[in-house]
């Protein structure tokens, strides 16, 4: 089993216990991981980036929450490729080998805004902690979340304690508005509703379509952008952008930039830099844990 | 030191004169080519003694000036001849925490072998090859010994970054009996060493043997903690409680070029493509490792500095790798790399494309195909006084590749100016310092790539030095 065999590694100093793990609809699984270290310093917007056993990758993923108390943080993960297949694997008790961060520029919150969120997929995980930092300060807050159908909706209920109105929308239907998360806020500012601050966080083809959707009304507009990541730190370059025809740093000088700047095709091609190989990562990995059974015991 | 010399074979100098400078064995460049193995063999015991006998002893050894951290080589050299490898590190170990790996990838020949007296005559002794002989035979035959530790200060000191500036400075604070925890980004320690420098050139078991040493010593390492976003300088001096602080976090920041089509896939810094190689172990992707690494068939190396040969020699051991290139602005001579590495590099099937400055990246569906190139010419001397390359009219042409690594230099990382207020810096962003690393911040001191810019090992290893020496003076002196 060569490719999980670095798997009982995980003893080291600086190990990362998974406090809870829930399996949420989509692909998506909550996690609550020991990580004093960070929720110090913990702001609305950062990341951080984690690594699950000696020879992983490592892969960046958003705070969508933290509890001070405890010493832990909260992750969403989707399912996409063999380190977050792999991840999915893992259950409470099990150990993470790294976490560290946390990385990026929190978000910029200020007080006296209307402020309108849209997220989708693990973006609506992405977007609760913003959400709720300008709740708090007292701006206005309405979240638009939303899913393929019903059953694939998740943090409803999380979305609507920091939120003063939450919209929902499905692609087909089942729950809320019929389409996307821009129908919504097509319909918001048709109908002029007041608008300060948009953001949002989620696949690119969604941001790049709320971008478009603001510009012509002039409403300021942020997004999180995804790149591929390696250290976080500022020192590969893996994960530049262009930003109003400027190469940045996602993970130093973002992830937020301003969506009416960034070029948006770049960042999709860029994603796909390394998809052949991945997809070669996740046929070997499947092949080695055919059943279920087999990967339970593989993994752990 | 003695005049008189005393070794087990007892030789006149001319004797020892006549002795030819001794090659280490190596791995055969095609065989190597295909491997991450190291290729020198190292020396062995009896080919170690004869080198050591080449040395003369001299009165006045111009050899110690040469070296950064002035290690006193004729006294061990005289051990190594005597067969007494134990007092040979001893003597080492006295100035030089990592001679393992200065021995492998110090620039001697510009160091304390350029200087060497007999090099009048003949070829200087083999000084570099002498120190990792010893070192290796040390680490091997597990005789480490952990120097005396100064009873507990009670001085509690951190140390930003695991590279050989921290390191050392970490080592040295330890063994005055402070308490040195050193704070990494990366979840490895050792710097450049593990990320930068490939296996091939120094295997990553010799630097882990070194940090094991450093925490014997007692000195803690926190991997996976980034100075300036998991806590700041301000934060660990006033919150918890350390005394004083040195900042060791390199070069880190890399630089493109700002020619069109850079951000193409398939244009990679030499920092994304060396890190994904040795510290995520990406040659062993996909079966042992899960960062993937380019896959391309023809690579391009811009750059002519140990960078862009580590890169090219990286590149060149992938099984799927047919042709790559080093495309060097200006010509062989004026190569920052050092001469040992390029000739490496000519042995291992790299073609180097000199006088050669690229002008955009091409691409396919944003994809890079290829790399339009420019000649050039060398014109008069300019501020770094090598000639300077001006471009040949016309002279374009064409180079497909599906890989392009830039290796132009790095600059330094802002992370650290940006989050501690008051922290004076150059126009390029290095941390200023003066000789003992102090800097404009009380209780801050500095040293490595982040003061001088990028620079070598040893530079680092001696700034940490320094530092971990004005530090100590300074702990002692506060209440
Ligand atoms: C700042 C930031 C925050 C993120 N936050 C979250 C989060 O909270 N929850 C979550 O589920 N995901 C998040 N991601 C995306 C997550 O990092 C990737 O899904 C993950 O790295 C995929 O790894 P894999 O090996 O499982 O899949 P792979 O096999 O590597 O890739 C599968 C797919 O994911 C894309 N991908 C690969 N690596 C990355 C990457 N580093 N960033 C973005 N996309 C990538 C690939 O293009 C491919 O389509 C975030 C990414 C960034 C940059
Ligand atoms: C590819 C390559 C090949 C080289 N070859 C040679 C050679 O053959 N011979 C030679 O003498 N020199 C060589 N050099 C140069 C040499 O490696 C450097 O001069 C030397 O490593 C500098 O040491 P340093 O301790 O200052 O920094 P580094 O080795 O860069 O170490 C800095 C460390 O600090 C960490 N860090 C950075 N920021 C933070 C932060 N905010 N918080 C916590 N940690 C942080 C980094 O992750 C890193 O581990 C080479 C350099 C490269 C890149
Ligand atoms: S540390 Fe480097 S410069 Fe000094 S003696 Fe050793 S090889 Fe020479
Ligand atoms: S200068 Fe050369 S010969 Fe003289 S002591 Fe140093 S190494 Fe030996
Ligand atoms: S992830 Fe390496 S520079 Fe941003």
């Amino acid at each position: 089993m060569n490719n999980v065999k670095g798997f009982p590694h995980n003893q080291g100093v600086h190990v990362f216990p998974i406090i809870e793990k829930n399996d949420l609809a989509a692909k998506v699984y909550r996690y609550i991981i020991k990580a004093p270290n960070i929720v110090k310093k913990a702001k609305a917007g950062q990341f951080v980036i984690l690594r699950l056993y000696e020879d992983g990758e490592r892969i960046p993923i958003t705070l969508a929450d933290w509890d001070e108390a405890r010493g832990t943080i909260t992750l969403y993960v989707q399912a996409v490729g063999k380190t977050t297949i792999m991840m999915s694997m893992m259950k409470a008790g099990d150990s993470l080998m790294d976490v560290v961060g946390p990385f990026g520029v929190p978000s910029h919150v200020e007080k006296g805004k209307t402020f309108v969120a849209l997220g989708g997929g693990f973006g609506i995980a992405a977007i609760h902690p913003i959400v709720r930092a300008h709740r708090v300060i007292g701006n206005r807050t309405i979240s638009i979340i939303g899913a393929r159908s019903k059953e694939l909706l998740i943090m409803e209920n999380e979305m609507r304690a920091v939120s003063d109105d939450v919209r929902i929308a499905t692609d087909d239907g089942s729950y809320g508005t019929k389409g996307f998360v821009t129908t919504i806020l097509k319909s918001m500012l048709e109908k002029n509703e007041p608008i300060d601050v948009v953001l949002a966080i989620g696949p690119v083809v969604m941001m790049k379509a709320v971008s478009d959707l603001t510009k012509p009304y002039g409403v300021q507009t942020l997004v999180s952008l995804n790149p591929i990541m390696m250290d976080g730190t500022g020192m590969c370059g893996a994960c530049r952008v262009v930003v109003g025809n400027k190469m940045q740093f996602a993970c130093v000088d973002g992830p937020e930039f301003n969506g009416h700047d960034v070029d948006f095709e770049l960042l999709t091609a860029r994603q796909k830099m390394y998809s052949p190989q991945e997809k070669i990562s996740l046929e070997i990995f499947e092949k080695i844990c055919q059943t279920q059974e087999q990967r339970e015991t593989a993994a752990w | 030191m003695t005049d008189k010399i005393d070794t087990q074979r007892k030789l006149t100098n001319k004797e020892r004169m006549k002795i030819s400078r001794h090659a280490m064995p190596e791995q055969d460049p095609l065989e190597r080519a295909k491997n991450f193995f190291e290729v020198p063999l190292g020396y062995t015991p009896e080919l170690a003694i004869e080198e050591a006998e080449r040395c003369i002893q001299c009165k006045n050894p111009k050899c110690i000036e040469g070296c950064p951290v002035n290690v006193k080589i004729p006294q061990f050299i005289f051990h190594v001849a005597m067969g007494n490898f134990e007092l040979a590190a001893q003597t080492l170990k006295e100035t030089n925490a990592l001679p393992a790996v200065c021995g492998r990838v110090c620039p001697q020949e510009e160091q304390c072998e350029i200087v060497c007296n007999i090099s009048a005559k003949v070829e200087p002794v083999a000084i570099g090859r002498l120190e990792r002989f010893v070192a290796d035979w040390e680490r091997a035959s597990r005789k480490i010994s952990i120097p005396s530790l100064a009873p507990p200060t009670g001085r509690k000191i951190a140390v930003i970054g695991a590279g050989p500036a921290g390191l050392t400075c970490a080592g040295d604070l330890a063994k005055l009996g402070h308490t040195v925890t050193i704070f990494e980004a990366l979840h490895k320690p050792g710097g450049v060493l593990v990320y930068g420098i490939p296996e091939f050139r120094l295997p990553k078991q010799i630097v882990e043997a070194e940090v094991h040493y450093l925490e014997k010593m007692g000195v803690q390492i926190q991997c996976d903690f980034v100075v300036g976003m998991t806590r700041t300088i301000d934060e660990l001096m006033n919150e918890d409680g350390f005394d004083a602080v040195f900042i060791g976090t390199g070069a880190g920041l890399p630089y493109f070029m700002g020619i069109p089509g850079e951000n193409l896939n398939g244009v990679y810094s030499a920092n994304e493509f060396l890190t994904r190689m040795n510290l995520m172990k990406g040659f062993e992707f996909p079966n042992h490792a899960d960062t993937p690494v380019p896959m391309a068939k023809h690579f391009a190396v811009i750059g002519g500095g140990n960078t862009a040969m580590d890169a090219a020699r990286t590149a060149r051991r992938l099984p799927w790798a047919e042709k790559v290139y080093i495309v060097y602005r200006r010509s062989h001579i004026e190569m920052p790399a050092r001469k040992e590495e390029i000739h490496h590099g000519e042995e291992e099937g790299i073609e180097f494309l000199l006088l050669t400055n690229p002008t955009r990246f091409l691409g396919d569906n944003g994809w890079l195909v290829a790399m339009e190139c420019q000649k050039m010419e060398l014109g008069e001397p300019d501020a770094s006084g090598r000639r300077k390359p001006i471009p040949i009219a016309g002279s374009e042409f064409v180079l497909s590749v599906e890989a392009a690594i830039v290796a132009t230099g790095n600059g330094s990382n802002p992370l650290i100016n940006k989050t501690t207020p008051g922290l004076a810096a150059n126009k390029y962003g290095n941390i200023i310092a003066d000789e003992t690393g102090k800097t404009s911040r009380e209780g801050v001191w500095a040293g490595g790539d982040i003061v001088i810019g990028a620079a070598t090992v040893i530079k680092a290893m001696g700034a940490g030095k320094k530092a971990a020496a004005a530090m100590h003076e300074y702990v002692m002196a506060k209440k």
